[in-house]
């Protein structure tokens, strides 16, 4: 994610390549029907023609959501005899969640920092130890 | 346990961040109102961060940058849009040059720090408004983390089974 990436500094050193592909990732995936598509190839591969007679829009319409998923690396187009088979790549899809919980991650750990902090700040009702 | 929940919020494209702290708010608030507590936890230990300037206080702001392990430093900026204290605090946090200067057309965060009594001492609500970065705005507001984490889950399952 732009990351998200972008999203926070700590990963900063990581912009530029991979925040364009996260751009792409999150572009693809905002659309109601490319999710659709996604969901379903993850589980089995399907051929476009497959994918398109399940959804009220064209062959060619199908085929552009599933070039744009292509794009994104969340699929693989295969070409299998006349079919051109689309499959879930697990591995893109991972890191799309990966990146979307470090967000949190990054807030949960600043948190336990903060923690550590408060808890050394505070000196608290504790007993003299008779040091100078 | 001391960060109670983390909310992905798709209607408002927020991320809210619920935390305990072990400490009275006026103490809390040292967190954000004191430059060298913040610098022991605004960035990770292996990229510390290090304020160069830091005026509290409404229209005022800070510049600060974060030490990667190789050396690299990664500047960014905060503008501060409202300071209530010890209860509320509103910023903008950007990435800058290597002078501190806000980076163009880079993604800016607005947050929103809110402390009040309550829990072991302090509730802390943190709330990042991601408005200007359009791929997470879109993520959350298509409500993509959840589906995310539902589509990995699936994937576990696929490859367990397999």
């Amino acid at each position: 994610m732009g990351r998200c990436v972008t999203y926070n500094h700590v990963v900063v050193d990581q912009r530029t390549d991979e925040d364009r592909a996260a751009d792409r990732l999150f572009r693809a995936l905002a659309d109601t029907t490319r999710r659709d598509i996604l969901r379903r190839v993850l589980v089995e591969p399907a051929s476009v023609s497959g994918l398109a007679a399940r959804y009220e829009m064209s062959f060619a319409a199908v085929q552009k959501h599933v070039t744009v998923l292509a794009d994104a690396h969340l699929v693989v187009k295969e070409r299998r005899g006349r079919e051109q088979m689309v499959r879930g790549d697990v591995g893109t899809v991972r890191q799309a969640a990966a990146l979307l919980e470090q967000l949190e991650e990054l807030w949960r750990a600043r948190v336990d920092r903060m923690s550590a902090v408060l808890a050394d700040l505070d000196p608290g009702p504790r007993p003299d130890p008779g040091r100078p | 346990m001391t960060v109670l929940s983390t909310t992905p919020d798709t209607a408002d494209l927020t991320l809210v961040v619920v935390a305990d702290l072990a400490a009275t708010p006026e103490r809390a608030w040292s967190l954000w109102a004191e430059p060298r507590t913040l610098e022991r936890w605004w960035g990770p230990p292996t990229w510390p961060a290090t304020f160069d300037e830091h005026d509290l206080r409404p229209g005022g702001g800070a510049k600060y940058h974060m030490t990667g392990p190789d050396g690299t430093a990664a500047h960014g900026w905060w503008s501060f849009l409202a300071v209530d204290e010890p209860t509320r605090i509103e910023l903008e946090d950007g990435f800058a040059d290597e002078h501190g200067v806000p980076a163009a057309g880079m993604p800016t965060t607005r947050m929103v720090v809110e402390l009040e009594p309550g829990g072991t001492g302090t509730i802390m609500t943190i709330t990042s408004h991601f408005a200007s970065q359009e791929a997470l705005e879109q993520v959350l507001a298509m409500g993509m983390a959840e589906g995310m984490r539902e589509a990995v889950g699936q994937i576990d399952a696929i490859l367990a089974a397999g």
